[in-house]
């Protein structure tokens, strides 16, 4: 493999890791959907020193240039880090529903409490 | 609303019909003293009803946020309505009502203590866990005993015992998916003292743990995440002034 594109490699991985964990830090992302990506980064890392694992898996897969085997698992990270946000986004949208309908429920006993209430009231001065 | 007395307990419970009853009536009958709050994390299998017909107060979230997201409940409640102290107690009947006494008895002897934890490690007393569990929380207790300097000896547990300070600390900021181990890092950071008693722990009476086998592992690994962001954040919650920790738009 091309130094060139090892340093590159290992340069991007690198800052990604360090990125994400910077994140964490300042509580911009949670450590529950961090944990994903930094075992994505930490294995684009590895695979990125380690260039005689990556060749034994080009070669494994069939891949000629084995810097190509690395875009090709970066891309499955990509594919299983996008499931993953798809289905935290179907449950925040299902917990915002819920959340919504709560809210208007207790609007609308609120409203009827209170109107009761001043039903109440003013009875109450009708009556004196 | 004011607090008719000054001490709650919380019982955080998801799914717990099982045990709800017995902790509860074993609190009003071990601990007289505290009003005791349940915060129902979306139970499917009728928690709620079952601890309202004990007498406890009941608040039900609409759907489950986790063990972190109910204690928070349990801070946030405690806070509002006046409480000067608060313990927690779990769901599953593992700890003793009668207990409670000895955190109280600790908080009492040292008004400078923030937060009372009880221990099943400090004197060996045989609690049945099996050896992965075990394993892992020693390994907690080790790392943290290092980071806090003070001995932790069972930094997973449950049963706690809070006064105004730690309750108004957790109230705004208490951690998510595992939040004990975390908490007592808090508790650190903020320059909060903690201690840890001596108690006994059941095994649970039913119902499912927070932390299941399958995912003791992520457990772990989170809580090493958690432990080791912590240590490198220099401010871990906001101050007064600082930007909102949740803010519609950031820039990457």
């Amino acid at each position: 493999m091309d130094t060139k594109i090892q340093i590159l490699a290992i340069v991007a991985s690198g800052g990604m890791l360090l990125v994400i964990l910077e994140m964490v830090r300042q509580r911009r992302l949670l450590e529950r959907y961090a944990l994903l990506w930094l075992f994505s980064a930490l294995v684009l890392l590895a695979l990125a020193v380690w260039r005689d694992f990556l060749e034994t898996i080009a070669n494994t897969i069939g891949i000629i240039y084995p810097p190509n085997a690395l875009f090709v698992i970066a891309f499955g990270f990509v594919l299983v880090l996008l499931l993953h946000f798809s289905i935290a986004v179907s449950r925040l949208a299902d917990q915002s529903k819920v959340l919504a309908q709560r809210v208007a429920l207790l609007e609308e006993r609120q409203n009827r409490a209170e109107a009761e209430r001043s039903e109440a009231e003013a009875e109450e001065v009708l009556e004196r | 609303m004011e607090a008719t007395r000054s001490n709650l307990a919380v019982v955080p419970a998801y799914n717990e019909a099982h045990t709800i009853v017995r902790v509860i009536d074993s609190l009003h009958e071990h601990a007289p003293d505290f009003d005791v709050l349940v915060v129902d994390d979306g139970s499917t299998d009728g928690t709620r009803e079952l601890a309202l017909h004990a007498g406890a107060h009941v608040v039900r979230h609409p759907f489950n946020l986790g063990i972190g997201g109910a204690v928070q409940s349990g801070f946030a409640y405690a806070l509002d309505n006046g409480y000067g102290r608060m313990a927690q107690v779990d769901g599953d009947g593992q700890h003793l009502a009668e207990e409670l006494q000895v955190l109280i008895d600790r908080m009492d002897a040292d008004p400078g203590v923030d937060m009372v934890c009880g221990s099943r490690f400090l004197t060996d007393k045989g609690y049945p866990a099996t050896i992965s569990r075990r394993t892992g929380i020693h390994i907690f207790a080790f790392l943290l005993s290092r980071i806090v300097s003070q001995r932790v000896s069972d930094p997973t547990s449950g049963f706690r015992l809070y006064n105004r300070r730690a309750i108004a600390l957790f109230a705004g900021d208490y951690p998510h998916d595992y939040p004990e181990v975390e908490a007592v890092l808090m508790v650190h950071h903020h320059r909060l003292r903690m201690l840890e008693v001596p108690v006994h722990m059941l095994e649970r009476g039913g119902g499912k743990s927070s932390i299941r086998s399958g995912k003791s592992a992520y457990y772990m690994v989170k809580v090493l995440l958690a432990l080791f962001v912590g240590l490198l954040r220099r401010r871990p919650v906001p101050r007064p002034g600082d930007d909102a920790p949740v803010a519609a738009s950031h820039a990457l």
